[in-house]
């Protein structure tokens, strides 16, 4: 790969008269892990459909390891970036080992068996996620917990290089959070993945990203590294809310803690 | 049990009750019909030009009808999404019975005219969902869902209309073949069905594993590299065609989408690489056995198989309804 591992460009995206993303530019190294912050409907989960070429931009160009996202077939993009969206309510009857191995769709013909690399990829990914324990219950059995991890065991049997996360942590109890969060830190230290998390989780998911896109209205409103973005004015401006911030955060970092107004 | 397994234990007990069924009616045969294709005594006739094409008619319309519904309740989501409740089967019926009333009846390319106008209609019907799902991909599998009943609705009242200014001859013949029956059927009607069920098969079956991720979402499936408004395309296009083939053949015999693949899941499981199989035999097997009961509950005469698909159905409908609501409020 050459050139950063994601790059967006001038990136907008209209539905109709509706402005989602205007003019969006940044980028992300290989290896990078990136919190996206900002208010409900300020375009988080637009940006992230994008990069997966899922929803087609209205102008502007995203660059996936320095080739045009354009230029990839739907299987070949599938092999490099994975997206785990929000976790839908529904019923899905599949197993959990079914559902990872259609994760392994880009790799497969309409026929054929799995192959053994195929295998190896599910089981790794399932024994990263710590899914393999109910590999035979039905996606639609599992607690919230688990299913988040069994999508993200899904998107890792691809073996891609980019995981792209909506609200990875939403819907969580506190041991599933941070679950999920040791799993995201480990694959991104220890897999090189590059990890793009959409989050409202300021003291959490944000203390483990090395850096922080703040995006309000369509628009990019910050970049930078936690430690610059955690503070009260800035956080105000992106919010239009009041923060009070304490010591004792992951890190470093301070703690968030939203405040009524004036106190 | 393994799901293979499960599938050929359904292969086993269909073909049993296809091959059973024929021997079954008013008239009594004896077993040695079997062995006289060409015979001219009653029994031989009765048996080798009436009922057996019959069968292999219902046969081939009830794997052809469930196929539909498998595919129709993966992209959309729902169990109750089939070319019954999507107007795909009323906008084939529309086709006919604009053809029977304004009496066109020809030959084009090889196809009669019923069999090109139901084509049309069912292409139509899905058409209008096709091109809500390229305008607005963002719109949800219910929504769509309605739009399919919405488009049943206004199918089902133009056939009304064609019908209400009929003449009383035609009308009676219309409203007959809307039930839905095999009464009719030849070995002309099955040669008609079976090449269009069967290519519509294949080219479904060639996507079972799209089906599978379509079922567990849109989204998911894209990220997962299926091309998703191309495959939908395929699909929509296959299933339109071959629902099309089934109802200018038998009519728009309901239900049998609906409860075929819905029994099958829980027969064999959500993977539709077995799931799509499972559909085609229990669609076939289902019809056979609706049509032999048709055939002899009120014989000698006799009922529209329509009539008792839809007897079964509406509380196999009905169940499905409140064990859906049932699920979702357990969540």
């Amino acid at each position: 790969m050459s050139g950063p591992a994601i790059l967006v460009e001038g990136l907008c995206v209209r539905f109709g008269e509706a402005e989602i993303l205007r003019e969006v530019d940044f980028e992300v190294d290989g290896g990078g892990f990136v919190a996206v912050i900002g208010p409900n409907g300020a375009g988080k989960s637009t940006l992230l459909r994008c990069i997966d070429g899922i929803l087609e931009p209205s102008a502007g160009r995203i660059a996936i390891g320095g080739r045009a996202l354009t230029s990839y077939s739907r299987r070949d993009l599938a092999r490099t970036v994975s997206y785990v969206p929000q976790p839908e309510a529904g019923s899905l009857e599949y197993t959990v080992r079914a559902f990872v191995e259609m994760g392994r769709f880009p790799y497969l013909t309409a026929w054929a068996a799995l192959t053994e690399a195929d295998q190896a990829a599910v089981t790794e990914a399932m024994n990263l996620t710590e899914v393999a324990g109910f590999a035979d219950r039905t996606m639609s059995s599992l607690s919230g917990g688990e299913r988040q991890r069994a999508s993200i065991a899904a998107a890792l049997a691809r073996g891609g290089s980019i995981l792209l996360l909506d609200e990875p942590t939403s819907f969580l109890d506190y041991r599933h959070q941070v679950q999920i969060l040791d799993l995201l830190d480990r694959l991104h230290r220890e897999k090189g993945l590059t990890v793009v998390a959409v989050t409202h989780d300021l003291n959490s998911t944000v203390a483990f990203a090395d850096s922080v896109l703040a995006l309000k209205d369509g628009r990019v409103e910050r970049i930078g590294p936690p430690a610059d973005l955690l503070d009260r004015q800035v956080l105000a401006e992106i919010f239009d809310a009041d923060f009070r911030l304490v010591a004792g955060g992951h890190r470093g970092l301070p703690l968030v803690l939203p405040a009524r107004n004036g106190s | 049990m393994t799901p293979f397994a499960k599938l050929a234990v359904l292969g086993v007990a269909a073909t049993a009750v296809i091959a059973l069924m024929p021997l079954i009616g008013l008239q009594a045969l004896p077993l040695s019909v079997l062995f006289d294709p060409n015979g001219t005594d009653p029994a031989a006739i009765i048996f080798w030009q009436i009922r057996v094409p019959r069968v292999l008619a219902a046969c081939v319309g009830g794997a052809g009808l469930a196929l539909g519904g498998a595919v129709f309740q993966a992209v959309f989501r729902n169990p109750l999404a089939t070319p019954y409740t999507l107007g795909v089967a009323s906008g084939a019926s529309l086709g006919v019975a604009l053809v029977s009333r304004l009496g066109l009846s020809a030959v084009v390319v090889g196809l009669s005219t019923n069999v090109v106008a139901a084509f049309a209609g069912a292409l139509v019907a899905v058409g209008v969902v096709w091109a809500l799902t390229r305008l607005r991909p963002d719109l949800s599998s219910t929504v769509l869902l309605l739009a399919g009943v919405a488009m049943n609705f206004f199918f089902s009242s133009v056939i009304l209309f064609v019908q209400y200014t009929a003449s009383l001859g035609d009308s009676y013949r219309i409203i007959r073949w809307l039930m839905g029956g095999l009464g009719a059927v030849d070995m002309r009607t099955v040669l008609h069905m079976a090449p269009v069920v069967m290519a519509g098969a294949l080219v479904i079956w060639w996507r079972a594993r799209e089906l599978d991720l379509l079922a567990t979402g849109p989204e998911i499936a894209a990220s997962r590299g299926v091309a998703v408004a191309r495959t939908r395309t395929v699909l929509f296009l296959a299933t339109s065609i071959m629902v099309g083939g089934v109802v200018a053949g038998c009519g728009p015999i309901g239900f049998v989408g609906m409860m075929a693949p819905h029994i099958c899941r829980l027969l064999v499981g959500p993977n539709h690489r077995i799931l799509l199989p499972a559909s085609v035999l229990f669609g076939g097997a289902f019809l056979v056995v609706c049509d032999t009961a048709a055939r002899i509950v009120l014989s000698p005469a006799e009922l529209p198989v329509g009539v008792i698909t839809a007897f079964l159905g509406a509380p196999f409908f009905l169940w499905l309804l409140v064990r859906q609501s049932g699920v979702a409020h357990h969540r």
